[in-house]
């Protein structure tokens, strides 16, 4: 592999790393700041389950990402996975809770406009649709699960230490769960721009398994992502644990569960071709963001008790952050094309004949 | 590593709630033994009978104490229940503050062995009957905030009931003993012995206060 091709594929590589800095926290932060599980345990289970979940099931949402805009040049992916993952950066520097999903989505459109690439209007408008449907869902999922969770814990008569011990057992699998749907649905953010252009080649092991070039292209992101997890989210967990509105340790467990399940339902081609092959309407797979999954679900329980600690204005910033992202990410994407194109004369895409 | 750190969890959990239970039997138990004392003493004076009951709460105490550290020692070492563990603690040592003032109020007796005419008795120990209920019932209190939060507030309103009884009647009592023909000291000690007797549905009351709070701390 060519040193050049590295050095592109390092802007991956930091996306993936600001992902799993940031997106960590949506796993585990309620239970990493409520001290119900230390931070070591978090990170570890994470880092592991995000890699699996990328590995094995990340395709099925990468793809529709992919068909937004194939990226054909390796250092015009390097530009859109850079100006994503510094908008991110950007946006967290000041305060505001976002996706990488909603960047690279914007950074992607940003390489569209550049190389006069027609954007895919279908998978655009399907992709910004879930952006809307996925903390709504992920709100009416918690409020179910947190109104059946309440009311079987108060039936149940379990003790109160008994309770602490299943709960803590429960944010665990909660996590890992998360952290598995997390690697599915968001690899394709972080080394999706590459697939068009992955330096990597198929690798068998004997006759026991084959890693496609994508699989070891996702290997490599959600590694990135892992150490993301282990230097860098401690402090974002402990932000958003206790920073956010004040939950229990069962309202954190269903926030992470209806977090999950939505991100689940967008990465899951197994739950897909169920669907399809019963004659019912399909989920999209789509890489929603893990951030808008976790607000939706938090806003579902504090409105189900009335509502009255919501802080609307930073619902209204969170909001205003997750249109914003994508425009910045466009913007930051475009401008560095055009440099990368003329003044350091990089081919940034393979013309259409 | 995480499994058998669970397994332990599990392990751990059972035994202090095992540890809480107790605790609260002996509390329990204390109170049963404080009316029986005190029947005891208007009946035959600070006799044997009275002692062994005294010693009985004077270990009770000791065990209850001896207890309480270790339940405090471990939801703090393990980092158990994080969100209540604050409110556990508090209501661990008011109730076993209360198993103090009953040992204490027994202490007294055995001490001063007031002299007390005996119209006062029924009295005095309709005093010990409500202020015993008024423990058994934060006793059940503590125990349904563990298990069954919506039941902790029945008996909660069963022990401000019982409170407001041993007022009336210790109202009523101290009345009497100052419309009596007998110097102040004795009036003055005889009140002091209605203030021992009250304290402990006083204490209960306390509790029971705070148990109302944690319970719609936990329930919001």
């Amino acid at each position: 592999m060519e040193v050049s091709t590295i050095l592109f594929l390092t802007s991956g590589l930091f996306l993936g790393w600001a992902l799993g800095a940031n997106d960590a926290a949506n796993v585990f932060g309620t239970a990493v700041g409520s001290r119900m599980i230390k931070f070591s345990t978090a990170a570890i289970v994470c880092s592991v389950f995000v890699v699996l979940g990328a590995v094995a099931s990340g395709t099925g949402a990468a793809h529709t990402l992919g068909k937004l805009g194939a990226i054909t040049a390796l250092p015009g992916a390097f530009m859109a996975a850079f100006s994503a993952g510094f908008s991110v950066y950007l946006m967290t520097k000041a305060g505001i809770a976002v996706s990488t999903t909603q960047a690279i989505v914007g950074s992607i459109i940003g390489w569209n406009l550049f190389s006069g690439t027609a954007t895919d209007s279908s998978a655009l408008t399907k992709i910004v649709t879930t952006w809307v449907v996925c903390p709504l869902l992920a709100a009416g999922i918690s409020m179910i699960l947190f109104t059946a969770v309440t009311a079987f814990l108060r039936r149940s008569n379990i003790h109160l230490l008994r309770t602490d011990a299943y709960t803590r057992i429960g944010l665990l699998a909660a996590g890992a769960f998360g952290a598995y749907s997390l690697g599915a649905n968001n690899i394709g953010n972080v080394v999706g721009v590459f697939i068009p252009s992955s330096p990597f080649t198929d690798f068998s092991f004997g006759d026991i398994f084959t890693l496609t070039s994508i699989e070891q292209l996702f290997l490599v992101g959600a590694l990135a992502i892992a150490v993301g997890v282990i230097t860098y989210s401690k402090r974002v967990m402990m932000t958003v644990g206790r920073g956010m509105i004040p939950l229990s340790p069962v309202g954190a467990w269903v926030a992470v569960v209806s977090h999950s399940i939505v991100l689940f339902l967008f990465a899951s081609r197994g739950l897909e071709s169920f669907l399809a092959s019963h004659g019912l309407p399909t989920i999209p797979l789509v890489p929603v963001s893990s951030s808008q999954a976790v607000v939706g679900a938090v806003l579902g329980i504090a409105l189900l008790r009335g509502g009255r600690n919501i802080r609307w204005r930073v619902v209204g910033s969170i909001v205003i952050g997750w249109g914003l992202t994508p425009v910045i990410a466009g913007i930051i994407c475009f401008v560095g094309l055009y440099f990368l194109q003329n003044v350091f004369n990089q081919q940034v895409y393979i013309p259409v004949l | 590593m995480e499994l058998t750190s669970n397994i332990r969890l599990f392990g751990r959990t059972k035994a202090l709630e095992g540890e809480i239970d107790e605790f609260l039997n002996k509390l329990s138990e204390s109170a049963l033994l404080f009316k029986h004392a005190l029947a005891i003493y208007f009946r035959a004076g600070a006799n044997e009978e009275f002692d062994d009951k005294l010693k009985h709460v004077n270990a009770l105490e000791s065990e209850a104490d001896h207890l309480r550290r270790s339940i405090e020692r471990q939801l703090y070492e393990h980092t158990l229940i994080p969100e209540s563990r604050g409110d556990v603690l508090g209501l661990v040592e008011n109730l076993d503050s209360i198993i103090n003032l009953l040992e204490g109020s027994l202490w007294n007796f055995s001490i001063e062995t007031p002299d007390i005419p005996e119209e006062f008795h029924a009295d005095y120990l309709a005093l010990a009957e409500m202020s015993a209920l008024a423990v058994e019932h934060v006793v059940m209190a503590s125990r349904a905030f563990f298990t069954n939060i919506d039941d902790a507030n029945n008996h909660n309103h069963k022990v401000m009931f019982y409170e407001k009884e041993t007022d009336k009647i210790s109202t009523k009592l101290k009345r009497a003993i100052f419309a009596a023909d007998l110097d102040l000291a004795h009036k003055a000690h005889l009140r002091n012995f209605v203030e021992h007797i009250d304290n402990a549905a006083d204490s209960a009351e306390d509790v029971a206060d705070r148990l109302a709070i944690y319970v719609i701390k936990r329930t919001v």
